[in-house]
């Protein structure tokens, strides 16, 4: 028997535990509920620094 | 939350960013170049000069250590550092760690180079570095955890973009995966021994090896991805239901892949099927980020023509989508057969690494140095064009060559006479092989080339400029939709 697997088995399975648990914090906190929302979040942070209007803009 | 006259004004940190940025191009044409000499190495023998520092065997590890470690390495953590910045809009957490994780790094990087080509290894695959460095690597890496997820946590805005979840999974990830592989007892200072031994030391070693080219070279990458491309295309990416289902379909099923590295050995059979049904599994998340990636394009095709950046990062996930097809295929009983120990896989390593590790990379730091600096653009736009088509066709000599010279080697290997002798000696294999190491030393060195452009069109546009570390955007977070704000 491969005894290294009494090791890695349950590591990779409490990994699993892990990322199952963020997925449940994830959904349930919300993080999911406006998913259009956030693909465009990151287009409306201009972040060009030459003339550069995210910071002088009234 | 009026505060329009605020007198304090937090900036971003960037200068960790150009740092590691700067670094990754340095790193590169270093790693690059000794991949270079290895390939030559094997055309004419005589090029270590009879010189132990200089043999094949020393430097091969110096080769895959910088380029995934010191190039692809700094690459991650300039984009990682760039990406939760902006996406969090909140400076950077940690103070005195952030420095340490960029000198900590270059420390573990320069070490390497000295001992590798010293003969100083634990001899296992891409974990060779004893274990004083591995110590630095795990202190390095703790800082960086705490760096990415402690600015996570004092974002402001509510919502946690995509890209940062790839990120944080594959900062996780190489943590426990560095620290399990690489328990060992010192004998003396620069001589350990591993824990585990024989067909136990091999699959935690493969577990680490094949998470390692999944996390470090697959993951943080896809993170890269899912925010430049859309950056640099101002566009939003596809679909972005589909990237959140990429990134946890991936974070559940990567773990077990790692037995397909060792098929046909000592390892329990039904590990040995565990490996390569998880293999294949992964196929689908794979291609579904490919898809999501490549479809941000749609409707904008156009741009593909003046915008060699762009260039850049859709060829990247076509290798990406190439390579992860292949390698799911690879990891068939049946296609393992007749690749494994070929240079099938070195060619699909390359495909890998050169098509979509290093490529998306190049998009990355031709859109991020500008902005780094406070120009508009790259030094020049036709550099980035030709730096685009002599890596492309570098690639593609070298793993076409590649795939010739390995389904060669494996047939070759296993042709019998009807007497059941072997037809080919190993040396027959071996000779049959040298136009095609010919070719894939010009490939190489003309991937080389291209980087060494890129080196000269960085230079040109960083040299005189001064580094900006501009105000994080007092407006932008209520300008944001209500459902992405915290509500303070």
């Amino acid at each position: 028997m491969l005894e290294i697997l009494y090791l890695l088995l349950p590591l990779s399975l409490a990994v699993i535990a892990l990322v199952g648990g963020m997925l449940w914090w994830a959904v349930f906190s919300g993080q999911y509920d406006d998913p259009d929302a956030a693909s465009q979040s990151i287009l409306l942070d201009d972040d060009r620094t030459v003339s550069n209007i995210s910071f002088k803009r009234k | 939350m009026a505060r329009s006259n605020a007198v304090t004004t937090e900036t971003f940190n960037y200068g960790v960013v150009r740092q590691f940025a700067i670094m990754t191009v340095v790193w590169g044409v270093v790693g690059m170049l000794v991949g270079v000499i290895l390939a030559a190495q094997l055309l004419w023998p005589e090029l270590n000069f009879d010189t132990p520092w200089l043999t094949y065997g020393r430097i091969r590890p110096l080769h895959t250590n910088a380029v995934i470690f010191a190039f692809g390495g700094s690459a991650l953590f300039a984009a990682s550092y760039y990406v939760v910045q902006r996406t969090c809009q909140a400076r950077l957490f940690g103070g005195l760690l952030i420095p340490f994780t960029f000198w900590g790094w270059q420390i573990v990087i320069v070490g390497a180079a000295i001992t590798l080509p010293l003969g100083i290894t634990t001899s296992k695959e891409y974990a060779e570095l004893e274990w004083p460095i591995d110590i630095l690597i795990t202190l390095v890496w703790v800082a960086y955890a705490i760096v990415f997820f402690g600015t996570i946590v004092k974002r402001k805005s509510k919502h946690i973009y995509v890209a940062n979840w790839f990120f944080g999974s594959y900062i996780l990830t190489i943590a426990i995966l560095h620290i399990v592989n690489n328990i060992e007892m010192p004998a003396t200072l620069w001589k350990s021994y591993s824990a585990y031994a024989g067909v136990q030391d091999a699959m935690v070693q493969w577990w680490y090896g094949h998470n390692a080219v999944g996390f470090f070279l697959t993951t943080s990458f896809l993170g890269m991805m899912y925010y430049f491309i859309p950056k640099q295309a101002n566009r939003p990416i596809y679909s972005y239901r589909l990237s959140i289902v990429h990134f946890w379909a991936l974070a559940f099923t990567y773990m077990w892949a790692g037995p397909h590295h060792l098929l046909y050995t000592s390892l329990p059979d039904w590990t040995q099927s565990l490996g390569m049904v998880f293999s294949l599994i992964l196929l689908a998340p794979s291609w579904g980020g490919m898809i999501n990636g490549i479809m941000t394009l749609s409707g904008a095709w156009y741009k593909l023509r003046t915008d060699p950046i762009l260039k850049f990062m859709v060829v990247s996930l076509s290798f990406y989508g190439m390579s992860t097809f292949e390698g799911s295929m690879m990891s068939i009983r049946t296609v393992n057969a007749l690749s494994h120990y070929t240079d099938w896989t070195i060619g699909h390593v390359h495909s890998g690494a050169l098509g979509w590790v290093a490529m998306i990379t190049f998009g990355m730091l031709y859109y991020l140095i500008p902005r780094l600096w406070g120009r508009d653009n790259m030094y020049s736009t036709k550099l980035i064009e030709v730096h685009f088509w002599i890596a492309t066709i570098g690639v593609v000599l070298y793993i076409a060559s590649m795939w010739i010279a390995g389904v060669m080697q494996g047939l070759m290997w296993r042709a019998t006479e009807a007497d059941g002798s072997l037809t080919y000696s190993f040396v027959e294999s071996v000779k049959a092989s040298v136009p095609f190491y010919a070719i894939r030393l010009m490939g190489g060195t003309l991937y080389l080339c291209g980087m060494l452009v890129m080196a000269y069109n960085v230079y040109k546009t960083v040299v005189g400029e001064t580094a900006v570390n501009p105000e994080i955007p007092k407006d932008l977070v209520k300008s944001l939709p209500a459902a992405a704000v915290v509500t303070a």
